[in-house]
């Protein structure tokens, strides 16, 4: 091993209970290397990244080398004095203060010093500034600037308290074509300066662009490391996907139906644009594209939360205005939201109370009013059983559960109302491999039965095993529109990570 | 012309209402802007100005404080009681009761840091505890006692202008402390870094954390400074009323709040200045003063405080909306 190399992790396992995040990981960083992660959601990118910050210790047996020291794991003091630090925006930053003082914050730690020293706190923002290459007011708020600035900034930061491997996970997310450009041309210039960059991103174009060498995970495990120069987008995203894919494909064939669901030319001014498709009975619809394409607002339209300026919507043959959840109900449209922690369970109420919210008026005596106990008891014992959730008592707190067990109960309440359009948002998110092929199982029984679903995904795989047909959205615009049988993961991967792809 | 920056800045919206309000009052009653009605308006608010910038350093912090009135009650009280029945030291009269508020602040601390719970609750909690403690001890018993040299130091005047007619306008020693208040505040927030961190955890606790400030050290010194805030004041209001009764402080609690919240200070923390905090009370104190000039019926009072701070929170929500809008 030369000298070139700044970290090397080996054989990083990581477990949660019984499921594995990462098993025998091998990664080694060069100095003054861009290294890219690439992955889906779930294969372990994060997991390495905090193994590798100190935030989680691997299993026993895996061997961390920074250059030349080796730790078996890693304390997140030991990994910031050797320079590794975490560009997050979200987490670590002040947007109450100014930007210099968000970068000269680390003054106010040092020993003795009672008094601010604002001219010395504006020298480290110039000096930042000018490592970065960049020029802008630092006396702002940074809560007034742009997301793309605030990184700036939090890169900033990191520089000035002499970063040497600086971790960006997914930094592009959020930004326009421009700012990621920009951004690129920082992370070069950091390189001539010999700081590493660890860049996770799932967007192969950009990650072929910036990447000197690309590692790949699947499923906790590395697939290879390759070299930019000698791989290729279809060879990255076979490297993602795998193969097992078209095997997966696990819905029954769509008959001939009539629409259940029409949408023309709808629009809401802000966020998508002359939207249309139709939606048969059974019939599941992938819905893929960059976060921010408008398909989370596309949904909220059809369930009342975002009425459309212009366009019709026309269920069961009726034009229709949804304008209410209410409305949405009465209609026959569930909705299972993306963000589960904030809009789809009660975090600290009881399973039970979670599983009737939707049908209360099922539970309600009549005449009195009340809720009648043993019907409501009796149905949470079947949609326990039916939807496999597992529990210990429905008294309990649905923040004692794990994610997949969470969303099956978002799931399962939405279902209970017996929908005839389910629009499921990012329904996987943040779930084990396990509990998403519940959800999998279930999108097919479900569409089997006759519903009709609308699923909104950023995995290719999701959509490919779990749809009838894709769409794909771009810029708040449907782009495309295939039946599944005739795409291949790699060109859906490639459509969706073609160098259009830019936010608003 | 006017910068851009100080079109977003509350304090320059809440000196053109004072201005306004100041000018109507002026022209329809002639005792308004009179020296003696500013000194006596400036006299009576000190306690509450000093508790405000205590209020003003929690809120900065990202907490809140609603049990600074009982602290303040209870460090007067005792206070009272050792400078009337043993020594009736001047010294003392103001030592007490910052030693007493740093305590009771320091309680106040503990328990929101090792808890978790809400501060609002925790305060509401102690704000119940200190003040039910007082009176059960002490039975309600006012205290008039008062050595001398404490009612002569309250006496004296800063400034005496006379006039042609009736009696000279005087501007009370009172004031003095809500100004050395003011400036220590102001160092504290803006030159010290203690202060910039505190503003720092407000705007940000987990950032705060990572960065590695002491979360719990910074709490500690907020609470610890509305407590030495809340005795300073109770001294100032002993001294205006020259008697003690344990329940003539709580119970402002929401004023005192609400002075601070118009000045522009955010209940989600991170946000607010020693200068919008002085013009907030001085702008609830302008009001009421002028109610009374008016002869309005002291129900009114507390209507027109509501609605200004009904007033002052909405105008702020949609400054936020337009301004997270246009970024």
């Amino acid at each position: 091993m030369g000298n070139k190399i700044f970290i090397e992790a080996t054989n990083v396992s990581k477990y949660y209970g019984g499921v594995t995040a990462l098993e025998g990981v091998d990664v080694s960083i060069e100095r003054g290397e861009v290294h890219c992660l690439v992955g889906e959601n779930g294969s372990g990118k994060s997991t390495l990244v905090k193994v590798i910050t100190g935030v989680v210790s691997p299993e026993s047996g895996a061997r961390i080398d920074i250059e030349g020291e080796v730790h078996s794991r890693l304390k997140p003091i030991q990994a910031y004095q050797k320079g590794i630090q975490v560009v997050h925006q979200d987490l670590s930053m002040f947007p109450n203060l100014t930007v210099a003082e968000n970068i000269g914050v680390g003054q106010y730690i040092e020993h003795g010093r009672w008094f601010v020293n604002w001219s010395k706190i504006k020298e480290s923002a110039q000096v930042a500034f000018d490592k970065l290459g960049v020029d802008f007011d630092f006396q702002r708020r940074l809560g007034d600037l742009t997301l793309a600035d605030q990184q700036l900034v939090a890169i900033g930061r990191a520089l000035v308290s002499d970063a040497r491997l600086l971790i960006m996970d997914e930094p592009t997310a959020s930004l326009t074509q421009e700012e990621v450009n920009r951004l690129f041309g920082i992370i070069r210039g950091l390189k001539e300066n010999n700081v590493t960059t660890l860049f996770i991103s799932h967007r192969l174009d950009e990650v072929l662009e910036i990447g000197d060498r690309i590692t790949v995970l699947r499923n906790g495990e590395k697939i290879d490391t390759v070299n930019r120069e000698k791989t290729s987008k279809d060879e990255i995203s076979y490297l993602m996907t795998g193969k097992e894919v078209e095997s997966a494909y696990n819905l029954e064939p769509l008959g001939e139906e009539e629409p259940v669901l029409k949408v023309r030319d709808l629009t809401d001014g802000d966020h998508y644009q002359e939207v249309n498709f139709d939606l048969s009975r059974g019939e599941v619809k992938g819905v893929i594209g960059p976060l921010g394409s408008g398909q989370s607002h596309l949904a909220l339209s059809l369930f009342g939360l975002n009425p459309p300026q212009d366009g019709t919507v026309t269920v069961d043959g009726k034009e229709v205005n949804i304008n209410s959840i209410s409305r949405a109900m009465d209609l026959g449209i569930g909705y299972v939201p993306e963000d589960r922690l904030t809009q789809g369970v009660v975090l600290e109420q009881p399973i039970d109370n979670n599983l009737i919210l939707t049908s209360l008026e099922r539970f309600t005596d009549r005449s009195t009013g009340l809720l009648d106990e043993d019907r409501q008891a009796e149905f949470v014992e079947e949609a326990v059983e039916e939807f496999d959730i597992k529990i210990g008592d429905p008294k309990d707190r649905v923040i004692s559960l794990s994610g997949g067990n969470q969303q099956k109960i978002v799931v399962a309440k939405w279902v209970s109302i017996e929908p005839k359009i389910l629009v499921m948002n990012r329904p996987t998110h943040g779930i084990d491999i396990a509990a998403k092929g519940n959800i999998y199982d279930l999108i097919s029984e479900l569409a089997a039965q006759g519903m009709s679903i609308i699923l909104i995904s950023d995995e290719v795989d999701e959509v490919m095993q779990n749809s009838h047909n894709v769409m794909v959205m771009r810029e708040g615009r449907i782009v495309d529109e295939t039946r599944t049988k005739e795409l291949s993961p790699g060109n859906l991967q490639e459509e969706l990570t073609s160098s259009e792809v830019g936010l608003k | 012309m006017i910068s851009r920056e100080l079109l977003k800045r509350t304090e320059f919206y809440l000196l053109i209402v004072i201005v306004i309000i100041s000018t109507v009052l002026s022209i329809i009653t002639n005792q308004f802007l009179t020296l003696s009605n500013w000194f006596d308006l400036l006299r009576n608010n000190s306690f509450l100005g000093i508790l405000a910038l205590g209020e003003l350093v929690i809120l900065i912090s990202g907490g809140i404080d609603v049990s600074f009135t009982a602290t303040a009650t209870v460090a007067q009280y005792i206070m009272g009681i050792v400078i009337s029945r043993y020594v009736g030291n001047l010294f003392l009269a103001f030592l007490i009761p910052g030693v007493v508020g740093i305590g009771l602040g320091s309680i106040n601390a503990v328990i929101i840091f090792f808890t978790g719970v809400p501060a609002v609750v925790v305060t509401i909690a102690t704000l119940n505890v200190f003040n039910g403690l007082l009176q059960f001890i002490t039975g309600g018993k006012w205290i008039y006692s008062l050595p001398v040299s404490f009612k002569n130091f309250a006496q004296i005047n800063m400034l005496k202008v006379s006039r042609p007619e009736g009696w000279p306008a005087t501007l009370s020693i009172l004031v003095v402390f809500w100004v050395i208040a003011i400036l220590i505040t102001w160092l504290i927030l803006n030159r010290t870094t203690i202060g910039r961190k505190l503003y720092a955890m407000g705007g940000n606790t987990e950032a705060a954390r990572r960065a590695g400030f002491s979360v719990f050290r910074l709490m500690i010194f907020a609470y610890c400074y509305m407590g030495f805030l809340a005795g300073l004041a109770s001294v100032v209001q002993a001294m205006q009323t020259q008697v003690i009764q344990p329940n003539a402080i709580v119970g402002r609690e929401l004023d005192v709040l609400a002075a601070t919240v118009i000045g522009g200070a955010s209940v989600f923390g991170g946000r607010g200045s020693v200068l919008g905090t002085v013009l907030g009370v001085l702008l609830l104190a302008i009001v009421r003063n002028g109610l009374i000039l008016l002869g309005v019926s002291s129900y009114w009072h507390k209507v027109a405080t509501g609605t200004i701070i009904l007033v002052a929170v909405i105008v702020m929500a949609l400054q936020r909306k337009f301004r997270s809008e246009g970024a």
